[in-house]
């Protein structure tokens, strides 16, 4: 469990980090929390021979909300995700997902722009951003452009991030009044998802004007599923549009056999998550 | 003197002896981070030592190559198995009578198997040498079923004789190791065909892990100028590891020393020699240097002893109403590539045939097959006494089974079976004497304290709702009652390797009145400093607090067997409330001298020794040790020291009555343990708030095995759990609360009454979160299904009763 040997730089602008970047081309990765990469470089499933850590760039701190526009620098800790009021009260669902990640000590080094950038399947939070149709900012040599969480994710490690790139900021819209629930399924603290499911609903009277569905650990990215989200739409959330709903979001995902269990019971169990994250998102709304 | 103000109550407690919640006193340190573990062991010049090791289950390797590695900046030396063979240490005798490779000699066997030793100046260095050792291996068919193997034309020992015996009799097949069998088949055989129920089941113990928080390691030093060999290590057992360092390399005995420091948990992981401690010794002696190995996590999931793997097949039979008659058991035994089982020499499978368990049962046959595998070697007792837990589970799984075919309560069918009160001591079936035990009053008491006539009322309700479609969630109700068997063991038949498992304590009274006591034993968690110096007390009058304990220096202190199978207090425990009762009959003779009176005509009182009828004449046992050195008394010689070795009689036959009350999702196979009644009756009890503090533990262990842990293989021989993320060790989150509670029938032939008690919660544990998980599903008509009872099995289980619609 000892890494090979590599350099360490500690730079603190985006710029100096992109320039890094583009110094050292592949031989070089941001290092923001560590606690995705430093495993993969223990166990040597990751070999880096520059690590450019991002702890001293200012501009990628702090949670901002600026009328119903949030803004979260990509090296704010999973436990400030927790602790924040700001972010509580326009997103309260960053609050409950934040806490069935990992556990207290991790939370305190792994950062919400390392868990989004990181690609892993098994991260919570990106299927979460995909639910609050959150967009990356990403800063390159070429500049800064905008992506979609929605389009981000491409297949397990691999995202709309080019290698020179880095993700800077996150943006999203308040999702306040809406109905929120994040349902885990894991075998004990500190273990990635079984399934789980995000789930963000609004409601005209006794029915339901909007859905949006995310699903986490069931195929190599996080799936959004649009169907399982309109399924509820136009209904009342009863056992018919919750059957319908999992219905759909079964057709989407596709998980694969672990020591966590086979397929068919990664199956019934996102569906028990996703069941679950609906009526209580329905009993919040 | 302040004494003769002092009242005798206060005498007692001022003494913190037996019976006393007395603190901890090692956890002063381990709570501030002031251990001494045998990483913390840092000499000059110390080089590092580290293992190349083998991807694949099986396979040849047809050659090694160390250029690359000796480039790298700091390595000076990569041993391979052609080093070693001209000092005859390529290979390395078992504790088993079986041989293990310590070194890749022509093939590996198991996933992990010690290839290459790669020695460097320090740890990065040694990590980055061990990457360039290129090795060419070329890939073997794998077996990693044990009834495969015992089928299989392929050979995985080409190293022994093919027809010729083991260590334990003939082999009946090239993959076989030892058919071991105890009891009388043809009479258990017609017992069960006369009987009107008979209940059969295949009951699997998974392989696990005992996974110490701390993993095995070691610092060898050879001292080439006065050729003295001094190891830190890992070592349940230091002495054994003396004798054996020695056999093994030739250097004489006087010239070892082996150090156990503090040890952070060994659950039976640090009774076995590993190719650690060889490889490190022999760098070593090659660089006259220092070396240390420490083994990462995965190494030590990998490669050092698992536990368990016991395939159990189990028929039991019985009256219509429920008196049992007979038991028959044949065990399918996975010990893995090499045979590294740590149990007593004349006992293979360890003490298994204590599977009759609390129950009188005139008849029963055990056999137990071991066969070879390709998965890591070991077969520890994790935290239990030898093969006892896999004994325990497979009588409690049996009983329920049978209850299940008698359509009867499990409580009741175990009430009826027990061996009574009246009967001890109680020779079994298997042959075991158990000394003492009273499980009727332990099981009424357990029941009651439940209110268990409440509980199965509230499970019948909830399985009417169930079936209404009000609730997703069943209840269990998990009982058990076991039966230990501790304390190895009588030298008449109990040795490792030819060493008698006696132990010892060595006792020195400081002239002004504490003292310092050595033992053969070595504490990794179990509290020894804290309960032996209580033993002291009380045997000797010296305060707890003024005795120091040490253990682990086998320069230092006497001769033992170690620390394993609860066998500490048995036997150590005996040694030293031995020894300090010869102290006590020198301190009379010097007392009765002091105060001018004849031996008969002093008493013992708390600490001191009083004139028969004269309570104001009496000599403090510190009065009596300073004169013991400093005072001329004619016929005694000076010095108040004594030093006892203790050869126990019979074991100890520590039992519990556990109820675990369990809530199960049917739909995620998530559970909840709502309720966990522990009642330990592990005899005298020395200090209440160790032995709660070790039933705790136990219990969390236990819930780990039967609720997840498992060390699991693919087709391949790829070992699928070889970290923390997917073996399972359970956090302050997963661990419920634990009710405990206490009957005390002391041991008959223990000089203090003691038992044992450190692994009894482990093997009364893993059947009663076990049976809580069946209970649960017995209305739907489950009579068996296998551990580890993970979300996924316990969903599998519903999912094929059809509760999922
Ligand atoms: C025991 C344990 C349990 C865990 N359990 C969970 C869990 O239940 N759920 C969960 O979601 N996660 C879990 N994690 C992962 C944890 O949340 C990590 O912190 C997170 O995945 C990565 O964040 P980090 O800041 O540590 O990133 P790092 O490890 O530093 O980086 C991860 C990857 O992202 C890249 N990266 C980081 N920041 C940026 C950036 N700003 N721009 C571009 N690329 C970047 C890095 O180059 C690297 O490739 C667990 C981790 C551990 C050790």
């Amino acid at each position: 469990m000892i890494p090979a040997a590599f350099d360490y730089h500690r730079p603190d602008t985006i710029d100096a980090a992109v320039g890094l970047l583009a110094e050292h081309g592949e031989e070089a990765r941001v290092v923001a929390g560590g606690h995705s990469l430093i495993p993969m470089m223990k166990l040597r499933m990751a070999y880096l021979s520059h690590l450019v850590d991002l702890r001293d760039v200012q501009e990628m701190q702090g949670i901002t909300v600026d009328g119903d526009t949030v803004t979260l620098g990509a090296m704010v800790t999973q436990h400030e995700l927790i602790t924040s009021d700001a972010l509580a009260s326009v997103a309260p669902i960053l609050r409950e997902a934040s806490l069935q990640i990992a556990d207290p000590q991790v939370r305190y080094m792994g950062t919400i722009g390392g868990n989004v950038a990181n690609g892993d399947p098994g991260n919570d939070i990106p299927g979460l951003m995909q639910a609050l149709d959150a967009k990356f900012v990403l800063a390159g040599p070429e500049g800064r452009r905008t992506v979609d969480a929605r389009g981000f994710y491409e297949a397990a490690y691999m995202t709309a991030r080019e290698d020179e790139e880095i993700l800077t900021h996150i943006r999203f819209r308040s999702v306040a009044g809406m109905g929120y629930a994040y349902e885990k399924q894991k075998r004990k603290i500190g273990d990635y998802a079984t399934a789980a499911a995000a789930v963000l609903v609004a409601k005209d009277g006794d029915t339901i004007s909007e859905a949006r569905i995310a699903m986490t650990n069931l195929s190599d990215t996080p799936i959004f599923s649009e169907g399982a989200g309109a399924a509820l739409v136009g209904t009342s959330g009863d056992g018919a549009a919750v059957a319908a709903a999992i219905a759909a979001m079964q057709a989407d995902i596709d998980p694969a056999e672990d020591n966590r269990g086979p397929v068919e019971f990664k199956r019934h169990v996102a569906g028990v998550m996703l069941s679950r994250a609906i009526n209580s998102a329905l009993s919040r709304a | 003197m302040k004494d003769e103000v002092t009242s005798r109550d206060e005498r007692v407690a001022n003494l913190k002896g037996m019976g006393a919640s007395r603190k901890r006193v090692e956890d002063a340190r381990f709570t501030q981070g002031k251990g001494n573990y045998v990483d913390d062991v840092k000499l000059p010049g110390m080089l590092f030592g580290d293992f190349v090791r083998s991807p694949y289950a099986h396979a040849r390797v047809n050659g090694i190559n160390i250029e690359e590695a000796m480039k790298v900046p700091g390595v000076l030396a990569v041993l391979t198995a052609k080093d070693l063979e001209p000092l005859g240490l390529h290979w390395m005798p078992t504790l088993a009578g079986d041989k293990q490779m310590v070194l890749a000699d022509g093939k590996v066997l198991f996933q992990g198997q010690e290839v290459a030793f790669v020695v460097a100046t320090d740890r990065y260095a040694c990590a980055d040498g061990v990457e360039a050792v290129e090795v060419d291996y070329e890939d073997l068919p794998v077996i990693v079923d044990p009834f495969e193997a015992m089928q299989s034309d392929l050979v995985l020992r080409e190293d022994l004789e093919a027809g010729a015996d083991g260590a334990h009799g003939p082999r009946k097949h090239h993959n076989h190791i030892f058919l071991w069998e105890e009891g009388d088949e043809a009479a258990t055989n017609q017992a069960l065909e006369s009987s009107e129920v008979v209940a059969e089941e295949m009951v699997y113990y998974h392989r696990t892990h005992p996974c110490p928080l701390e993993t095995c390691g070691c610092v060898a030093s050879m001292d080439k100028v006065n050729g003295k060999l001094t190891l830190w290590g890992t070592f349940q057992a230091p002495h054994v590891v003396r004798t054996v360092a020695s056999l093994l390399s030739g250097i004489d005995e006087h010239n070892i020393r082996v150090i156990s420091p503090d040890i952070g948990g060994g659950f039976g992981n640090k009774v076995g020699v590993y190719p650690g401690y060889v490889c490190s010794i022999v760098a070593s002696i090659v660089t006259g240097k220092p070396v240390k190995w420490i083994e990462d996590r995965m190494d030590n999931l990998m490669a050092t002893a698992f536990a368990r793997d016991y395939w159990m097949k189990g028929k039991i039979s019985a009256t219509k109403d429920g008196k049992i008659t007979g038991l028959h058991c044949h065990v399918t035994a996975d010990h893995g590539a090499f045979d590294a089982c740590a149990d007593p020499t004349k006992f293979p499978a360890g003490f298994f045939h204590i599977c009759t368990g609390s129950y009188d049962i005139p008849v029963a046959y055990v056999g137990v097959d071991g066969v070879y595998t390709n998965k890591a070697p070991g077969g520890v007792a994790y935290r239990c006494s030898f093969r006892v837990t896999e004994a325990a589970y497979f009588i409690e799984r049996m009983i329920e089974v049978l209850a299940i075919e008698l359509n009867m309560d499990a409580a009741e069918l175990r009430r009826i079976n027990f061996i009574k009160q009246e009967q001890f001591p109680y020779t079994s079936a298997l042959g075991w004497e158990y000394d003492s035990g009273d499980y009727h009053t332990a099981w009424d008491k357990a029941l009651e304290a439940v209110d268990y006539a409440g509980l199965r009322a509230e499970q019948a309700q909830r399985v009417e709702d169930f079936k209404a479609g009000k609730t997703r969630k069943l209840l269990g109700i998990g009982l058990t009652h076991f039966t230990e068997i501790v304390g190895a063991g009588p030298v008449k038949n109990c040795d490792i390797l030819g060493m008698g498992m006696f132990d010892s304590c060595e006792i020195r009274i400081h002239p002004t009145g504490s003292a310092i006591a050595r033992l053969g034993t070595i504490s990794q968690g179990q509290g020894h400093a804290t309960t032996f110096a209580q033993i002291l007390a009380s045997e000797t009058g010296i305060p707890a607090d003024k005795i120091t304990i040490e253990e682990g220096d086998t320069d230092t202190a006497p001769y033992g067997l170690g620390t394993y199978g609860s066998r500490s207090t048995p036997v150590a425990g005996a040694a030293t409330a031995l020894a300090g009762r010869k102290i006590r009959a020198k301190a009379q003779m010097i007392a009765a001298y002091l105060l001018e009176v004849h031996d008969d005509d002093v008493e013992w009182d708390v600490d001191r020794f009083v004139v028969k009828g004269a309570p104001e004449r009496f000599k403090t046992m510190a009065e009596i040790a300073f004169a013991s050195y400093n005072q001329a008394i004619p016929g005694v010689e000076p010095g108040l020291e004594a030093v006892s070795y203790y050869d126990p009689p019979n074991m100890t036959y520590p039992f519990g009555a556990y109820v675990c009350v369990m809530e199960i999702d049917v739909d995620t196979g998530e559970h909840e343990v709502r309720q966990f009644y522990a009642l330990d009756d592990c005899g005298t009890r020395i200090n209440p708030m160790v032995i709660e503090g070790q039933v705790h533990g136990g219990l969390t262990e236990a819930l780990a095995i039967a609720m997840g842990q498992e060390i699991a293989y693919d087709d391949m021989g790829n070992c699928k759990t070889g970290t923390l993320m997917d073996f399972f060790m359970p956090t302050a989150w997963e661990t419920p609360h634990y009710t405990t509670d206490h009957t005390e029938t002391p041991s008959p032939h223990h000089p203090i009454g003691a038992k044992g008690v450190g692994e009894s919660p482990n093997v009364g544990g893993v059947p009663a979160f076990s049976n809580a998980v069946h209970d649960a599903f017995r209305a739907f008509g489950l009579r068996q299904s296998h551990m580890p009872h993970d979300h996924w099995r316990i969903w599998k289980t519903a999912n094929q009763l059809g509760l999922h619609g």
